[in-house]
């Protein structure tokens, strides 16, 4: 448990001393969504309807932008060699990694996307489906990427590769989590997406680390 | 006692070495001899259980080491072509955080006194990127002389070390083989060290 605090305390603090790469993706998020009403114009109905997607598959990306960062500067220096040797369980090790990415890229998102929803004219309540989603949802996104960087780690033109891997798997928490937005405006009810968000939640949490290790350890021999 | 039967390596479609036993126990030290390319870093990793070999057996206390796992790991300590030091860190954030990574603790006292034998005191709260190639390196010796491991695998530990480095890194073997400790080392120096064998593959 020590080692699990102890490399997130790590993480946060080699994220600390290299901001420009967390505010990077965060900017990016900002950016896209904001482009949106600006393109569309002041329609609120269209952006009404267009909101939960537009914010979702901007997250998706944001999320994508730092990953190829999430094992290669631990493989380049030695890191992860040390690591694998480490007495803790490396897979111990990697769930602490996976919640450093989350804490860094995922929750600056979720705090992010109420300010960002009132510019498509979203009612306090959906801003709060939203976030419900997005907190379920970006775990998921930082879990399944995980394994996406895993297995392209040490691949030349591994960044593009990650994507076309990783963005197909992303599909589900997309539908599910812009679903659940859609869902509660049209009076339906956020209930059942956001069951099944979480349901993709927990089914990752408990797969995604193994999968990630077992990528991980044949990426090193 | 570290022994392997049989061993061979195949990288690619190239058989790097086959056959080989080896064996070190407390207080020895073997020194891995060979020419560039000829496989000993590939040796080196074999023995660390970091990748398997194509044929043969590798046993620790008389256990195979896949079967004993994490306790094969906590008795050893393996030093890389690359440091596993992070550059934007300063020297006693790598040192405690490596420890705690282990799962185990290292106070303030016994990682500052460890920097000090390497020449880096006054250096502990720069970040190791404003530092030399041999001051990396030492950082790396220290965490050598802090953790607690029977067995060292150091791949070419004499790298971009000066004189007076070389001098300490041999004192500190030196020393871990005077408790009952092994090393298993690749270098391309000689070194006059008691109870050594070499191995030429």
């Amino acid at each position: 448990m020590n080692a699990i605090v102890a490399i997130i305390r790590r993480d946060l603090l080699l994220a600390m001393r290299r901001k420009s790469e967390v505010l990077t993706a965060l900017f990016f998020f900002i950016i896209v969504v904001s482009l949106f009403p600006l393109g569309i114009g002041p329609e609120p109905a269209l952006l009404r309807k267009i909101a939960p997607g537009v914010l979702w598959v901007a997250a998706l990306l944001a999320t994508m932008l730092g990953l190829a960062r999430l094992f290669a500067p631990d493989h380049a220096d030695g890191t992860l060699e040390q690591m694998v040797l480490s007495p803790t369980p490396l897979g111990l090790l990697i769930t602490g990694k996976i919640v450093a990415h989350w804490i860094t890229t995922g929750l600056p998102l979720v705090l992010l996307a109420p300010v960002l929803g009132i510019q498509f004219d979203l009612e306090a309540s959906a801003l709060w489906v939203l976030v419900v989603a997005l907190l379920l949802g970006t775990p998921l996104l930082s879990l399944i990427g995980a394994i996406g960087a895993a297995l392209t780690l040490g691949v030349r033109g591994g960044g593009v590769l990650l994507s076309l891997l990783v963005l197909p798997l992303y599909v589900p928490a997309l539908i599910f989590g812009a679903g659940a937005v859609e869902a509660h405006i049209s009076g339906v009810g956020a209930g059942g997406h956001l069951s099944l968000l979480a349901a993709l939640l927990a089914l990752a949490v408990f797969f995604a680390p193994w999968a990630t290790t077992a990528a991980l350890r044949i990426a090193l021999e | 006692m570290l022994t392997a039967t049989d061993l061979s390596c195949v990288r690619g479609e190239r058989r790097l070495f086959s056959g080989l036993d080896l064996a070190v126990g407390p207080g020895e030290w073997l020194h891995v001899q060979g020419e560039n390319g000829a496989g000993k870093t590939s040796l080196l990793r074999i023995l660390a259980s970091l990748s398997p070999p194509e044929e043969g057996a590798i046993q620790w206390q008389g256990e195979s080491i896949r079967e004993l796992g994490e306790d094969f790991r906590r008795d050893l300590l393996f030093l890389g072509h690359h440091g596993a030091v992070k550059e934007d860190l300063t020297p006693l954030e790598n040192l405690t955080l490596a420890a705690q990574l282990d799962g185990t603790t290292l106070d303030e006292a016994t990682a500052l006194k460890a920097l000090a034998r390497f020449g880096l005191r006054g250096r502990e709260d720069l970040a190791v990127r404003f530092l030399s190639a041999g001051q990396k390196r030492r950082v790396l010796l220290a965490r050598l002389a802090v953790r607690k491991a029977v067995l060292w695998i150091l791949d070419e530990p004499f790298t971009a070390l000066d004189v007076k480095a070389v001098d300490m890194l041999s004192g500190l073997i030196e020393e871990h083989l005077a408790t009952g400790g092994m090393a298993i080392l690749t270098s391309h120096q000689s070194m006059p060290l008691p109870n050594g064998r070499v191995l030429k593959i």
